[in-house]
């Protein structure tokens, strides 16, 4: 077993209260930097530990935070709006150690001289922002976050702040537009949050694992960090494994772990369910391409799973086995992206709308050849051309399983059925 | 009508935040949960509260799909029916619901005791499939968890109907 970091403490009993915490040695790496670091220590630290963001994007957070303009008041946005099929890490981190991302919080704040931070949780997560405005409140009354914590002189406010089910404000410009008592239509970019951000001010925004990872750097140091991993994607993360394998969930493993291990390892997923034949795998959530069961040696580290033709995205490793139709599975994706669009741009509104009566039309046996190729066309018309990248998302799922299985498209066209799972009609179809 | 207690509340959430109308989603819970949904006069205490047209206050409510804009059931049923959960089978499951509770997704029962809705991902799927009952999850869900939901809120029902108050019996597990 791999020595963990972000979910090292997660099913100690009462970790998510001050005491048990701290118990843990909690808020020390926050006692630590007050102590002995200047925040810009801080930014370098990060920047040396590789960290990269977890959110979806891999963007190096130390990098991030150095960008900030110098103008003040700055702002924190830390991102637990986790809405991608297939991800399920913030909420877990939220509900069971919900202190060690106020810390983290805290921390990034002071590395970053922000005045006021904002936790945005996803509405749905009812439980989870409750658990961790607790968390807030324990750390105010305990003077980590207030005013002049820990006689540092420097003070710091933190308010929780719920979404109310909109995808769309997981997009980091949109979810300042909600912040702002606005609808979550994204903003255009640049400027980029850094400069002009919430309130026109500077702002971080950073997902809720990035933040969660930061007082175990700090703690024990950026080369300590670095050692996890491989040499460009540094550290750990958190994987969520779902869909058609043995056991499902969340696991930590350091990054370039090999695809199959997560899969098959009886510490992890356990192999597929019915020890089917593995079809495909979806590597970070829905809005990444579809790899075939032949990257399932791919480590997964930033690089290589980019070189495989995908994105480590989220951390939503979604399996399927042979029984899947892959026409099926794709048009829900799509339906999801269609529901989600926010509506500002045209060719997501109305392309994402399109995708979906075209794959409907072809998984019900209603389709014609020609509509495989009017979707690739569909999806290069949003891709690039879309407002923000939910758009180029939507079209992830299509343009790479047409690619890999074009021939169940065909045969869906065919033959007016489908080739593999339940509603194929001719079961010996399954087996060729 | 909002109490002035909600109202004083909505107040005091603008002052919190470095611009009052940022206060305008909390807000909108709050008027939510006295109303059971965001009606008209939910719409004006917020209004006037964050110093806001109602019109505005409405423009951001409709975006959200978390602010009902009638009346739901007593209780809110939200089957997952994103791809892992697909991949896990809530397909048959939601039509499971469909029959027990005799509406089809989108849709409240005429008693209004249920609204039963499908949803996007809900951050659940290494436990798929799943429901949320009134914001509480249900996970690892199979034919036999949901019949037993269904009984559940159905006794649950049955004791509020015969004594109102006392609480239901038996309603632990879930
Ligand atoms: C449509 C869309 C949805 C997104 N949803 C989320 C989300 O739920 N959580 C998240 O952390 N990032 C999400 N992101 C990425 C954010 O825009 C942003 O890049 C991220 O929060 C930055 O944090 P990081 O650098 O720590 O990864 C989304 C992006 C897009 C385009
Ligand atoms: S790409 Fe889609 S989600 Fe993004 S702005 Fe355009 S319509 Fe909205
Ligand atoms: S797909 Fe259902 S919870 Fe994620």
């Amino acid at each position: 077993m791999p020595e963990l970091i972000i979910t090292k403490h997660l099913d100690v009993p009462g970790i998510d209260r001050l005491d048990v915490y701290r118990q843990y040695g909690g808020y020390e790496a926050l006692e630590k930097a007050l102590r002995e670091y200047q925040p810009e220590e801080i930014v370098e630290l990060v920047k040396k530990s590789g960290l990269r963001g977890r959110g979806g994007a891999g963007f190096p957070t130390g990098m991030k935070w150095g960008f900030l303009a110098k103008n003040e008041p700055r702002y924190l946005c830390c991102n637990c709006d986790e809405s991608e099929p297939g991800t399920f890490k913030d909420r877990m981190l939220m509900e069971k150690n919900p202190h060690q991302l106020v810390e983290g919080v805290i921390l990034t704040s002071y590395a970053c001289r922000v005045s006021t931070a904002f936790i945005y949780v996803r509405g749905e997560l009812a439980y989870a922002a409750r658990q961790v405005q607790r968390a807030v409140d324990e750390a105010y009354a305990a003077g980590y976050i207030g005013k002049n914590i820990l006689g540092s002189g420097y003070s710091l406010d933190v308010i929780v702040h719920r979404g109310a089910g909109a995808y769309i404000c997981g997009e980091e410009s949109a979810l300042m537009e909600s912040l702002e008592g606005r609808r979550g239509y994204p903003r255009l970019k640049p400027p980029f949050p850094a400069a002009v951000g919430l309130y026109g001010g500077p702002t971080v925004i950073n997902n809720c694992e990035t933040l969660s990872t930061v007082p175990a750097i700090v703690r024990n140091g950026a080369d300590w960090y670095a050692s996890f991993g491989t040499e460009k994607s540094k550290g750990t993360r958190i994987f969520c494994l779902s869909g058609h394998v043995k056991k499902p969930g969340n696991y930590e493993l350091p990054l370039g772990t090999p695809l199959r291990t997560l899969i098959y390892d009886e510490q992890y997923g356990g192999g597929i369910l019915g020890d089917k034949k593995l079809k495909a795998v979806i590597p970070g959530g829905s809005s990444t391409f579809i790899l075939g069961a032949d990257k399932v040696d791919t480590p997964l580290d930033f690089e290589s799973v980019a070189a495989a033709g995908s994105m480590l995205g989220s951390g939503g490793v979604i399996v399927m086995h042979e029984d899947t139709c892959i026409v099926d599975a794709v048009l829900r994706m799509t339906e999801f992206y269609r529901d989600e669009s926010c509506g500002k741009c045209t060719p997501c509104r109305e392309g994402t709308y399109w995708l979906v009566q075209l794959l409907e039309r072809i998984e019900h046996g209603h389709g014609k050849m020609s509509d495989i190729d009017l979707l690739l066309d569909i999806c290069d018309n949003i891709s690039g051309k879309s407002f923000c990248p939910l758009g180029d998302a939507a079209t992830s799922s299509i343009t790479s399983s047409i690619k890999l299985f074009r021939e169940e498209y065909e045969y869906h066209v065919r033959e007016g059925c489908c080739m593999v799972g339940p509603k194929a009609r001719k079961p010996a179809a399954a087996a060729l | 009508m909002i109490s002035e207690q909600a109202k004083q509340r909505m107040r005091e959430l603008a002052a919190r935040y470095p611009v009052a109308r940022s206060a305008v989603m909390p807000a909108l819970y709050i008027a939510q949960a006295e109303e059971g949904y965001v009606s008209r006069a939910a719409l004006e205490a917020v209004a006037e509260a964050l110093n806001m047209t109602v019109d505005d206050v409405e423009s951001v409510a409709t975006f959200y799909t978390m602010y009902y804009q009638r009346p739901p059931g007593k209780k809110v049923i939200k089957v997952c029916n994103s791809i892992s959960c697909y991949l896990r089978g809530c397909d048959a499951l939601i039509e499971q619901l469909e029959r027990r509770l005799g509406i089809k997704r989108g849709e409240t029962s005429p008693d209004g005791r249920y609204t039963l809705l499908t949803t996007e991902c809900l951050a659940s799927c290494g436990t798929a499939p799943v429901l949320q009952v009134n914001d509480e999850f249900v996970e690892n869900l199979t034919p036999e968890l949901v019949d037993r939901l269904v009984d559940q809120w159905e006794a649950e029902f049955q004791t509020e109907g015969q004594s109102q108050g006392r609480s239901p019996a038996g309603a632990g597990g879930c």
